[in-house]
């Protein structure tokens, strides 16, 4: 029970997988501008990263080891993974129009955030049983809206605010991040 | 003369990293030596070169509505024979860049140029823009990595540089420096651009 505590913490805070891993990037810096937006893009990334760690895990498992197919590994990661952002897509349309309105316009993106396979091929490398690695999954994605959700309430703030001419638009952000990313490094000593 | 254009637009005008903003992750994560920027910057190039000339020959044969997962398998083809070279006859920067190396595939610069440019275009220029692109990549990549080794270890390539009374910053070596370097670098290539009117 520890040891699933220590994954979630340690994804959510001391590994955040923005600030200090580096996947996800990509959206970060284009979709955090609205707090609200954050949270619906956020909410997508953890439902499809969930299902992701556990359809990979049981993939590597089921099937690319016993066939001894390893090397198959990135491109099977990556087909599942669109095909699952699709099927999500589809099944939310049918179950929930509400829901599809609030996170549809994200799905599509999802497919190309570099943390949801990054997610998936890193609950291969740290050897994660198939518990650990949903719960990994999940709480890598929980860690990434945590991040969003900071960056667009200061980005909302920004708007109100001179910045210098060249320092407008992506470099001001990344320096935020930057910001961010040593106010995280905080959490280093919580383990 | 266009054959030129397409190849050195990516250089500085397009510029993946600084002018369009794309592939943020590999260049934030990898960039802490030099010699890792100039790897990872070459292999997207191969990636991206070799994707971009399948997908310009195969652009009439694959159906519109399934062209992206396509591209992307096209492009995990490549990226898992560029792992595995890098494995056999490069392990240290292999185990260095780690799980950036598959990573590759979901870099935006390969789907991004496969669908605004190889898609549309034939073989050699789609092999230039590649290439173009891809250079300019390896470019800001490794000038970045150069910027933060000599600020966090005083090195270059593994040289050392800057004498032996410099105080590191150890803080370039990490996560946070590395959003503070881009970013600065960034606003210091705006400033550039704007003075010499570029755009």
């Amino acid at each position: 029970m520890t040891s699933i505590l220590v994954i979630f913490f340690g994804a959510v805070f001391v590994n955040n997988f923005v600030l200090s891993r580096f996947l996800g990037i990509c959206p970060f810096l284009g979709v955090s501008k609205k707090v609200e937006t954050s949270i619906g893009m956020g909410m997508a990334v953890t439902f499809v990263m969930g299902l992701a760690s556990l359809a990979t895990w049981l993939l590597e498992y089921y099937v690319l080891v016993p066939f001894n197919l390893p090397y198959l590994r990135t491109i099977v990661f990556i087909l599942v993974i669109a095909a699952l952002v699709q099927f999500v897509e589809l099944v939310i349309r049918k179950i929930s129009p509400v829901l599809y309105q609030a996170l549809g316009i994200y799905l599509p993106l999802i497919t190309t955030n570099c943390a949801v396979l990054g997610v998936a091929l890193l609950n291969i490398q740290l050897k994660y049983n198939l518990l650990e690695s949903v719960v990994f999954g999940v709480a890598a994605a929980i860690g990434f809206t945590l991040a969003l959700v900071i960056m667009a309430g200061i980005r909302e703030r920004l708007e109100l605010v001179f910045i210098p001419k060249h320092f407008r638009g992506v470099s001001i952000a990344l320096i935020i991040a930057g910001i961010l990313s040593i106010a995280f490094m905080g959490f280093q000593g919580m383990m | 003369m266009s054959a030129i254009k397409e190849l050195t637009k990516g250089l500085f005008k397009e510029n993946p990293t600084f002018r369009v903003v794309l592939g943020m992750c590999p260049t934030l994560a990898v960039t802490t030596l030099a010699a890792n920027g100039l790897g990872m910057g070459l292999s997207t190039t191969a990636v991206l070169v070799a994707s971009n000339a399948v997908i310009s020959l195969l652009r009439k044969f694959i159906p519109d509505k399934i062209r992206i997962p396509s591209f992307i398998v096209i492009a995990a083809t490549f990226v898992t024979m560029v792992d595995m070279l890098l494995n056999a006859y490069a392990p240290e920067l292999h185990s260095q860049l780690g799980i950036f190396i598959p990573l590759i595939v979901v870099n935006c610069i390969i789907l991004g140029r496969a669908e605004a440019f190889a898609s549309k275009n034939p073989v050699i220029p789609s092999i230039l823009d590649g290439l173009g692109m891809g250079l300019g990549f390896t470019l800001s990549l490794t000038v970045l990595g150069s910027i933060r080794e000599i600020l966090a270890a005083g090195t270059i390539f593994g040289r050392s540089i800057m004498g032996t009374g410099f105080e590191p910053f150890a803080i370039f070596g990490s996560p946070a420096g590395g959003f503070l370097a881009l970013g600065l670098l960034m606003a210091l290539v705006n400033m550039i651009f704007k003075k010499f009117r570029l755009e």
